[in-house]
């Protein structure tokens, strides 16, 4: 058997065995994209025959208040709820990391709203958000503070989204803190304590760092999240008061299956998809210097 | 991939008409059905009974009934399986989703199967006030099924604490306003009880629908490719509602669909406009004396219709649409329009539903029933058009902008009108 049919016989079985995968990405994740592409390339509406459009999808795109609102409202969205999802996820690493009586209790505690389906969480946030019934307007009322319409205002109605989703992705990024905080060896632990007796210090210059590729992996998955979870606005808001809530997979929603414009859809898909590759590979080329796998 | 599962389809079609005509009486003809439930109860298990009936008297017919989400879901649900090739006879779905299904040119006409004069009676049987959302071009699309208008619920104990006859509900506007006034009651600087709240989340189009046609405006023509949203009546319809909660006899903001009901069964608002499909459930709920009135007038009243109707789609054989037709008669001749009705307090039909036994009874108990249902003749259609969704979505975001104080109701509406146009444009042939 010479060296080179058995290089070729080995990428056979490499090839072989990547196959499975490949097929199911073929399929489901490849196939669609280009098949979006193509939609979005055309323009067909009911009533009106399919025809070749070019880019008029995306000029639309950018014609479209809705969809600038969107994404403006996704940002917006993107910037409050992954640091503060994070940090909190880290604190409450930190705090249940510890040992104290009742520390199973409180690991519970965090990760319960984890568990719930956003659907149900979010039918139990719309009684707890309501004005005039709602506890949060009751609780505040016992203090004497007037409460507001909170997800019927203008004003409020995305802060009060964005903390649900805080409340709901902390607990996750959670148990990921506490995992890594678990693996770090007790002798990197001790060895710190001589060192650097300032507790902030180790936690800056030790725990942090070896903590890096964790966080990495949160933050993606946060970023990720802020632009697929809308589950809530089906239930919460619709979008509204006038778009006021709109995001941007929700929108592809609506343009999909309550307007039926496939082409706007797909051309939206695109967008979105763009966007997400593009946060991905952001943070991963910004991260190469700073975050080191042991 | 479409094309693929089309030819599939077309070839699973020949060979199953094949099999058809060789052999009728030896396969029961299968029927497919999708349905939404958007009201509460166990509306499923009353459809699975009618359907149960159905298939006993037909015994040459296998009906799959399939509960299929809200409306959305399933004109979705129902679409996809179109385009897979999988067959669908008949669905219920949205009465206003009649220009879009069209478009798509996946519905038939009724008229169609209704040839005989018996068939052109059942027709004929319905409130014309529930045709008007299922007719077009001359031909019947959509018959109705599960039907409602906008009734007005209000709290009697309420009314007799504020000092108002609970037995005369106000007619008018400016009644309504007037005992809105009288009903709002504050409570250590906050307002403890509302004097009315109307939704604006979820279809706030269709509470609109019923001020416009209360001050004399209609939001669409009859072929669905032309919208009238800044006409002066309908903007004075809109400074009507935006004001109630300005002038504080509702509270600020929008107020929402899903928990309205619960607000108004606590005691926190004293009136509120909801769909009569609700009936049922507010009743049992409420621990107060409660009533229901048509909606008020500028002066006469009036309420868009609204619900489900069924379709009869171009989809497997010639001898299963056939067959999806005599369901769709059986499940709304006057018996089980009549039932439907006491399972979820949506109207019956037809005039002949109210002569039944069932729904006699019924309303000898729970005379509240019947205010939908005298409130048809002035009831007008819901708003429809081609690309529906798009133009309910056009109108609600300017609805929603000029009640929360972004926009006052003419800009807000001219706005809407503007967007619907260009929507609109390939439609106005």
């Amino acid at each position: 058997m010479t060296s080179r049919s058995f290089a070729s016989r080995q990428a056979v079985h490499a090839w072989l065995m990547l196959l499975p995968a490949l097929a199911l990405l073929a399929a489901f994740t490849y196939w669609p994209i280009a098949g979006s592409l193509w939609e979005s390339l055309h323009t067909q509406a009911p009533g009106v025959a399919p025809m070749f459009s070019g880019a008029d999808q995306f000029t639309a795109l950018l014609d479209d208040p809705v969809f600038l609102q969107a994404l403006r409202n996704n940002v917006w969205y993107a910037l409050v709820t992954v640091p503060v999802s994070v940090v909190l996820a880290l604190a409450m690493a930190l705090w249940v990391n510890g040992r104290f009586a009742g520390r199973g209790l409180l690991r519970l505690a965090f990760f319960t709203p984890t568990i719930l389906p956003m659907v149900a969480a979010a039918n139990i946030w719309l009684f707890f958000y309501a004005p005039d019934i709602g506890l949060l307007n009751q609780l505040l009322g016992a203090i004497g503070i007037a409460g507001r319409n909170w997800l019927g205002d203008v004003g409020t109605v995305l802060p009060a989204l964005m903390v649900i989703t805080i409340w709901k992705e902390a607990g996750f990024f959670m148990i990921f803190y506490l995992a890594a905080l678990q693996s770090i060896s007790p002798e990197q632990r001790d060895a710190a304590r001589i060192e650097a007796p300032s507790a902030w210090y180790r936690l800056r210059r030790v725990t942090l760092p070896l903590l890096a590729p964790t966080t990495l992996f949160v933050v993606v998955n946060a970023l990720i999240n802020a632009f697929k979870l809308v589950d809530h606005l089906f239930v919460l808001t619709r979008g509204g008061p006038n778009n006021a809530s709109t995001l941007l997979l929700y929108y592809l929603y609506e343009v999909a299956f309550k307007f039926q414009d496939i082409s706007y859809a797909s051309a939206l898909t695109l967008v979105l998809l763009a966007l997400l590759a593009l946060c991905s590979a952001l943070q991963f080329w910004f991260s190469r210097k700073r975050v080191h796998y042991r | 991939m479409s094309f693929k599962s089309r030819g599939l389809a077309l070839a699973l079609g020949a060979v199953f008409s094949s099999m058809i005509s060789f052999g009728a009486a030896a396969a029961p003809t299968q029927v497919t059905m999708y349905y939404p439930v958007s009201v509460g109860g166990p509306l499923t298990q009353v459809v699975d009974k009618l359907v149960g009936e159905f298939e006993q008297s037909n015994p040459d017919v296998k009906v799959n009934a399939i509960y299929a989400g809200n409306y959305d879901d399933a004109r979705t649900k129902a679409l996809a399986a179109l385009k897979a090739g999988t067959p669908v006879q008949t669905s219920v779905l949205f009465s206003i989703d009649l220009f879009e299904l069209k478009d798509l040119n996946v519905i038939r006409p009724f008229d169609d199967f209704a040839t005989t004069p018996e068939d052109k009676a059942w027709l004929q049987g319905f409130y014309p006030g529930l045709m008007d959302n299922g007719r077009a071009d001359g031909k019947t699309w959509g018959i109705p099924f599960q039907r409602s208008t906008i009734v007005m619920f209000y709290n009697k104990d309420a009314f007799r604490q504020a000092g108002l006859d609970p037995n005369k509900p106000p007619r008018t506007w400016a009644e309504m306003r007037d005992a809105a006034g009288k009903l709002v009651r504050q409570e250590n600087g906050a307002t403890a009880r509302w004097g009315v709240m109307i939704p604006s989340t979820g279809y706030a189009y269709w509470m609109f629908g019923a001020l416009a046609k209360q001050n004399g405006a209609t939001l669409m023509n009859a072929a669905g490719s032309r919208t009238d949203f800044d006409a002066p009546k309908t903007v004075e319809a809109l400074q009507y509602w935006s004001a109630l909660s300005k002038d504080g006899l509702s509270p600020k903001g929008l107020i929402e669909w899903g928990t309205l009901r619960q607000n108004f069964v606590e005691g926190k608002t004293a009136m509120m406009w909801h769909s009569t499909g609700n009936l049922t459930a507010v009743l049992k709920d409420a621990k107060f004396d409660v009533g229901v009135a048509p909606l008020p007038g500028n002066p006469q009243g009036g309420s868009p219709t609204g619900g489900g109707n069924f379709y009869l789609f171009k989809s497997g054989s010639e001898a299963e649409q056939r067959a999806a037709y005599r369901l769709v008669r059986f499940l709304t001749a006057p018996e089980r329009s009549a039932e439907w009705s006491v399972a979820t307090g949506y109207m019956g039909v037809s005039p002949a539903s109210y002569e039944t036994p069932a729904l006699k009874t019924y309303a000898a108990k729970v005379p509240q029933a019947l205010v939908a249902r005298d409130q048809l003749q002035v009831a007008t259609a819901e708003l429809s058009t081609h690309q529906a969704g798009r133009v309910r979505k056009v109108l609600e975001d300017s609805l929603q902008s000029a009640i929360t104080g972004q926009q006052e109701p003419k800009a807000a509406l001219a706005a809407a009108q503007a967007q619907a146009d260009r929507i609109l444009k390939p439609y106005q042939r």
